[in-house]
Order: C-alpha cells, then structure tokens, then sequence
C-alpha cells in the first residue's frame, strides 16, 4: 500500500462512502420537509412529521460537513475548482441549508410567524436538494476548464440539460427517501396520505431512473462495458420493486430500505461514470481533475485514512445507538 | 473595493457572526454538563430545571452556529480556492478531523439533549450532556488548530514547486500556538456563559420570579464567573508569551511599540500614530518588559525589524488588542465581588448588581470579538505567518459582482438572523425554566 494511487483510490471511495450517506440520511430530512405541505395537513400533523426528523438532522448534515472535509484533505484542487467555479450556485446551497436549519427551530419559538417559518423550512430543503443532484451532474456530465484547473463557465454553464436532469433524478430520490421515512415514523391519517404519495413518488422514480441510466450510457458509451453500472442498475430496480410490494402490503418499515437502497444504485451508476475523474473538463479531456493529479501527498492521504477507519465506524457506532433510542412512531410531546 | 478586499470583508463579517454562537455554546455546554452532573447525584428538582432551561437556549444557539459553520468550511473553496489549493495537504486533514473526531459526537447528541428528557434514562441523557460537552470542545480543538496552524506554521516542508507538504501531522496539529491559544478560547467561552448564566439569573432574583432554581443558577453562574476571568488572566499571559515570542510583530503591533528596546513599556490606554510611527497614550515604564519574563530590562522586538510592508494595521490591533485586556480586567473584578456577595449572603438582595449582571451579557462577546480581531488582523499581511500572503490566496475565478452579490446576501441573511436569535432569546429567558 506505499503507492499512492491505491490511497487516491481509497479516498474517491471514502468521499463517495461520505456523499452516499449523506444523501440517504440527511435526505430523508429533506425529502419529508420539502413534501411538508402536501403530507401534512393539519399543523400537528406537520409538527408530528418535523418532530421525526428533530431530534437527527443536525447528525446527519454532519456528513456533508465531513464529506467537504474529507474532499479539501484528499483532493483539494477539485475542491477549490468546484467551491469557486460553481461561485453563485454554492451561495445558493449556503442560503438553501441556513434557511432549512434555523427555520426548524424558529417556526417553534415563533408561533406568529410560524408560515412564513415553515415556507422557509420547505424552501430551502427543497433548493438544496435540487441543486447537490445539479452540482454532481456537472462535475460527471464536466464543465469547461483551463489549464491551471479552473472553471471557465458560468452560472448557466452549470443549468445544462443533463445536469439538470441529474437534479431531478437527485431530487425526486430524496422526495422518496423523505415520503418512505414518514410512512414509517407516522400513524393514521398523515400515514395513510404518507402511503399514497409514496405510490406516486416509486413511479416518479421509476421513469426519472429509467432515463438517468440511459443518459447516463448514452453519455458515457464506456458505461456498456463496466460491471459496477449493471450492478447500480440491478440495486435500484431491486429497491424500487421491493418498494412496490411494500407499499401493497402496507409495510410502515421496508420502504425506507428499499428507497435508501434504489438511492445507493443511483450513487453507484454516477461513481462508476466518473472513476476516475473528479471534475471532468467538457472542453479538453486531458484538463479533467482527476483523483491522481489533485491529491494530496501520500503522507496526508495516509494520516486521513487512519483517522476516517478508526473514527468514522465509532461515528456510525453512537448514530445507531441515538436512532435507537427515538425509534418508533414520532410524537410531539418531547420537544422541551 | 478590488474583489481581494470584498472577500476579506466578506471573511472577516461571516466568521466574525459565526464566532458568537460557539463561543455560547462551549459555555452552556458546560454549564449543563454540571448541572445534570448535580441532577444524576442530588436527584434534586432544580438542578433538573435548570438543564432543561440551557438544553432549550442551547438548541437555539448550536443552530444559528452551525448554519453558519457551514459557510465557514465552504468559504475556504469558494472565495480562497488558492489558499485551499496550496495548503489542502495540512488545512484539509485538521477539517476533515474536525468532522470525523469532533463535530458528528456533538451534532449526534445534541438531538438526544434537545428531545430526549422523556425518552431516555438519566444515565443516557448525562451521557448525552458528556458528548455534547466534549464534541464541542473537541470541535474547537480542531478548528483552532486549523487557525494556529495559520499562525505558527509548523510539521511541513515547501517543496521546489512551491507547494506546501505534510510532514509530521502531530507537529502541525501540536504546533507552538495551539494549545495556549485553545485554552484561551475556551476559557472565553466559559467567561461569556458564566456572565450569560448570571446575568439571566440575576434578573430573575431581581424580579423574584424562579425561586429556587433562580437562586441555584445565580450561585452556578457567579462561582464560574468569579473563577474563569482568574484562570484567564494566566492563560491570556500565556498567550501573551508565546506570541512575543513567536509572532513578534504582531506582539509589536498589539502594544504600538516600533523600535526594539530593552524595558519596553506597557500602554494602559492610548493611540497609534502609524504615519509618524509614534504611540500617545498612558503606559506602565518598562511594564511589557516585566510582563515578558519578570525581568524590568528584557529586549522586545518593534515593529521596524521587518519592512513596513509586512506590518498590520497597528492602530486596529493596538485598539482591539486594549479592548479585550480592558474587558478582562472589568471581568476579573465584577467576578470576585460577586464571589464576595455570594459569600456573605446578600448578593440575593444586592438589587444594584442584581441590575448589572443583565447589562454584562453582550460584553465577553465584545472581549471575544475584538481578540480575534487581534489575532487576525495581527496576522497581516500574512494569511500564512511568513509563507503566504493574504494577497495571493483568494479565489482567481470569482468576480466582484459575484463577491457583492454574496456579501450582500449574507448582511441580509445574518440581519434577520441576528434579530431573530435576539428576540427568541430574550423570549425563552422571559418563559424561563418553568415551563420545563
């Protein structure tokens, strides 16, 4: 393991790992607050759906945080070429996910102001999770570079059909994950409407994977030989079948399995399509950043992977035990 | 504006926002681990009460802090690309630590701390408070080693290209500044809760409201408050010490002294003229030399040993620097009459410093601010202590329309959040622990 290559490996894993986590845990955050005003009908049943993601969110945007992290330690030229090229869409993550973060808890110390609260809540998780699935599309779909690795785009250069396309791939996933958690943490009538749209959000996905795949090899013909792409398929046609004879026998548990499952194919097609580029560069394959030329130096790849396989299973470790202990049907009474 | 210094104003704004919700939330952390360690022994009602009051402005302030923590670990991407590209071998790993080690441990239990009262035994929930207490401490850890790193770099190698390699991680992490400059943060931290904690129990003792529990956080809050300005005091002179020696200019700058001498004075309050390089003001003869190392007659370098191209903003750090000291020492003595109060019994009927405690709540931040300040600005015009300059380190594709269009979008954002974290705050004090 001295060549550094089999640690630039590692971490295009580890960040992929990272991102995968991320959008399967803090999805479920999103997915239920951006279908907040369609599940939730009455202001207890909003306040029920808010109090199932309460007490974990602030975990599991951890990920994201780590994920960032773990991308400026690995590869920080791919991290300083997207975080600055993509200027004006990353200022608008950042207003996305202030927005969702406080408005969960001014929404319930505001009562006067508690719509306007909650519209943001709804706003800026839905933003958010349109525009991660736009970002990722653009550094596989790639983006022009120059020759000292920087963005030569601009905002629009970004809102191209197939990363838009990846966006509402991404986006409808997490509406899923968000529809699939609810029908578990939730009784009666909010669940009854939670399976329903469930219903309508499997078939979304259906078709929105459908054509994600096949753009995908229409894009990336390289794809037709690459096993990891028939397997990411087979994971999220398996999720999404599974899902399919949940959501008949009325399971309250499986579904959120089998869409955070359908999600790791998707995840999995996209890893394979962009091996191993980081950002590939639409205008000249050999300015594509890649994980061997914008890696750290094998010393601090070395320190992080210690620390990322010692720390990150103690992580996963105490977040089973704290999911554990609010597992069952949210309530409301133990806000304060 | 060039979009150079848009970006530094636009640094210097959102980590100066950022900056207040840790600083409460290291405090508070404490103050909860305490009083649910006094809850789990005593099993008493009010220590109960008391937990559960700072869980709920706790949940309030991690929020704030970390919606705009976010920026933070953006910003380095986004508006100093070039930084992040030249450093990302050692910057990026103590992030990335930060994260991992520190940031998931505190962000995990916070949920169980905020909703988990009726949920959890209280076993689990003192764990809870444990976690919390050290995930945010830990977090800290790393971020100040970030910003130490900054500051007296060290464990590294520049290579023939230019570009900076890791060489030994524990020397970066343990490099001479970082754990004098991390008890000096956290003891910050635990100064503004303690005069957070009184300030809202004296108003409530004042106002006879919270009987018990009212008294029993006002006791808490003046025995941190007598404590932590003391501990401080030798920290800080620790802090002093180590910059003196190892950032000597920025030393210099603090207290306006231009040329080295041997029993260099000490400013009490003052003004410095950086155009005719002079220093007006009150001072202590030969007080710094004394400071450095008890000797009347030990050289301290001036700032005309480098080039004045290499000088901060004197003026600004000698002010921010005298701020904090001046805060400090305000701190030291309203801390110990207190003590004083408290020991004799009347500080429950001292209706005159019961009235004061409330007015002290914003100035530990002020102390805070204006330290960093120090520290940052002292810094210049290196982003890098003496390997690189701020003017080489920011972003070469962001224009400076897209830099006024952010900074515009963050005073706006950070208004509505400034205002709205002050009335939920000030709501949540007048709902008090009973509702609890």
């Amino acid at each position: 393991m001295e060549n550094i290559q089999n640690f630039q490996i590692l971490w295009f894993v580890l960040i992929f790992i990272l991102l995968l986590g991320y959008a399967i845990l803090d999805g479920f955050d999103l997915g239920v607050a951006a279908l907040l005003p369609f599940l939730g009908g009455t202001k207890e049943e909003k306040d029920t759906l808010i109090a199932s993601i309460g007490p974990v969110w602030d975990g599991n945007e951890v990920w994201l945080i780590t994920g960032g992290g773990a991308l400026f330690a690995a590869f920080p030229h791919a991290y300083a070429t997207a975080f600055s090229g993509f200027y004006l869409a990353m200022m608008l993550v950042l207003l996305a996910l202030i927005f969702r973060a406080v408005s969960m808890e001014f929404r319930a110390n505001d009562p006067a102001r508690a719509t306007l609260w909650e519209k943001a809540f709804v706003g800026g998780s839905a933003l958010a999770a349109l525009l991660f699935g736009v970002a990722l599309g653009n550094v596989i779909y790639g983006v022009p570079l120059d020759g000292q690795m920087e963005f030569r785009g601009n905002f629009f250069t970004l809102l191209r059909p197939v990363p838009l396309l990846f966006g509402i791939t991404g986006f409808v996933a997490v509406l899923l994950q968000g529809v699939s958690w609810a029908v578990m943490k939730t009784e009666g009538a909010l669940q009854a409407r939670s399976f329903k749209a469930a219903r309508i959000l499997m078939w979304i996905n259906v078709v929105t994977a459908v054509i994600y795949f096949s753009v995908l090899l229409g894009t990336f013909p390289r794809l037709s030989g690459n096993a990891l792409f028939y397997v990411a398929i087979i994971v999220t046609l398996t999720g999404l079948i599974g899902l399919f004879f949940s959501l008949r026998k009325k399971n309250d548990a499986a579904p959120f399995w089998e869409s955070s499952f359908s999600f790791i194919g998707l995840f999995l097609a996209a890893g394979a399509a962009q091996f191993p580029n980081l950002i590939t560069a639409a205008n000249d394959p050999n300015l594509s950043l890649t994980i061997y030329n914008s890696s750290t130096g094998l010393y601090t790849l070395q320190v992080m992977a210690a620390i990322a396989l010692v720390g990150m299973p103690v992580v996963v470790g105490y977040t089973i035990f704290v999911y554990r202990l609010f597992k069952g049907k949210a309530r409301t009474d133990n806000h304060y | 504006m060039d979009a150079l210094l848009l970006a530094r104003i636009q640094f210097a704004f959102t980590i100066g926002f950022h900056f207040l919700f840790p600083m409460m939330t290291l405090g508070t952390s404490l103050v909860i681990l305490i009083s649910e360690s006094l809850h789990l022994i005593k099993n008493d009602d009010v220590y109960r009460k008391i937990t559960d009051f700072f869980a709920r402005l706790l949940g309030l302030i991690f929020v704030v802090g970390a919606a705009t923590g976010i920026v933070m670990e953006f910003s380095f991407g986004t508006n100093w690309s070039q930084y992040s590209r030249a450093v990302g071998d050692i910057f990026g790993p103590i992030l990335a630590a930060e994260g991992v080690i520190a940031f998931f441990l505190e962000s995990v239990f916070i949920g169980v701390l905020i909703f988990g009262r009726k949920r959890v035994s209280p076993g689990v929930y003192w764990v809870a408070a444990l976690m919390v207490f050290l995930g945010g401490h830990l977090s800290a850890f790393w971020i100040i080693v970030a910003n130490s790193w900054m500051q007296t770099p060290a464990g590294y190698e520049v290579s023939a290209a230019g570009k900076v390699f890791l060489t030994s991680f524990s020397d970066a992490v343990f490099n001479p500044s970082t754990i004098v400059r991390f008890t000096h943060t956290v003891l910050a931290s635990w100064i503004t809760c303690a005069i957070m904690v009184s300030g809202i129990a004296g108003y409530y003792v004042r106002k006879g409201l919270h009987g018990e529990t009212a008294r029993m956080m006002l006791k808490l809050g003046i025995i941190l408050f007598a404590i932590t300005p003391l501990v401080q005091l030798g920290a800080a002179h620790a802090h002093a010490i180590q910059v003196i020696n190892t950032q000597p200019v920025k030393a210099a700058a603090m207290e306006g002294h231009f040329n080295t001498t041997r029993g260099a004075d000490i400013y009490v309050i003052g003004y410095v003229d950086e155009d005719n390089e002079k220093t007006y003001g009150i001072y202590i003869p030969k007080g710094l030399s004394f400071l450095y190392n008890f000797d009347f007659n030990s050289e301290i370098k001036g700032l005309n040993d480098v080039s004045k191209s290499n000088w901060p903003p004197v003026n600004l750090v000698f002010q921010s620097y005298h701020i904090m000291v001046a805060l400090g020492m305000i701190f030291i003595a309203l801390g110990l009459l207190g003590a004083w109060l408290l020991w004799t019994g009347k500080i429950y009927t001292t209706k005159w410093f019961l009235f004061l405690l409330p007015v002290l709540i914003p100035l530990p931040h002020v102390a805070h601010e204006t330290g960093w300040i120090t520290a940052e600005v002292g810094r210049q015009p290196w982003i890098i202590q003496g390997l690189m300059k701020t003017s080489a380190a920011a972003s070469v594709v962001v224009s400076r329309g897209e830099l006024i269009f952010s900074l515009v979008m963050f005073a706006l954002i950070y208004l509505l959040l400034f205002v709205m974290f002050v009335l939920l705050f000030v709501k949540i004090i007048k709902q008090g622990p009973a509702v609890s």
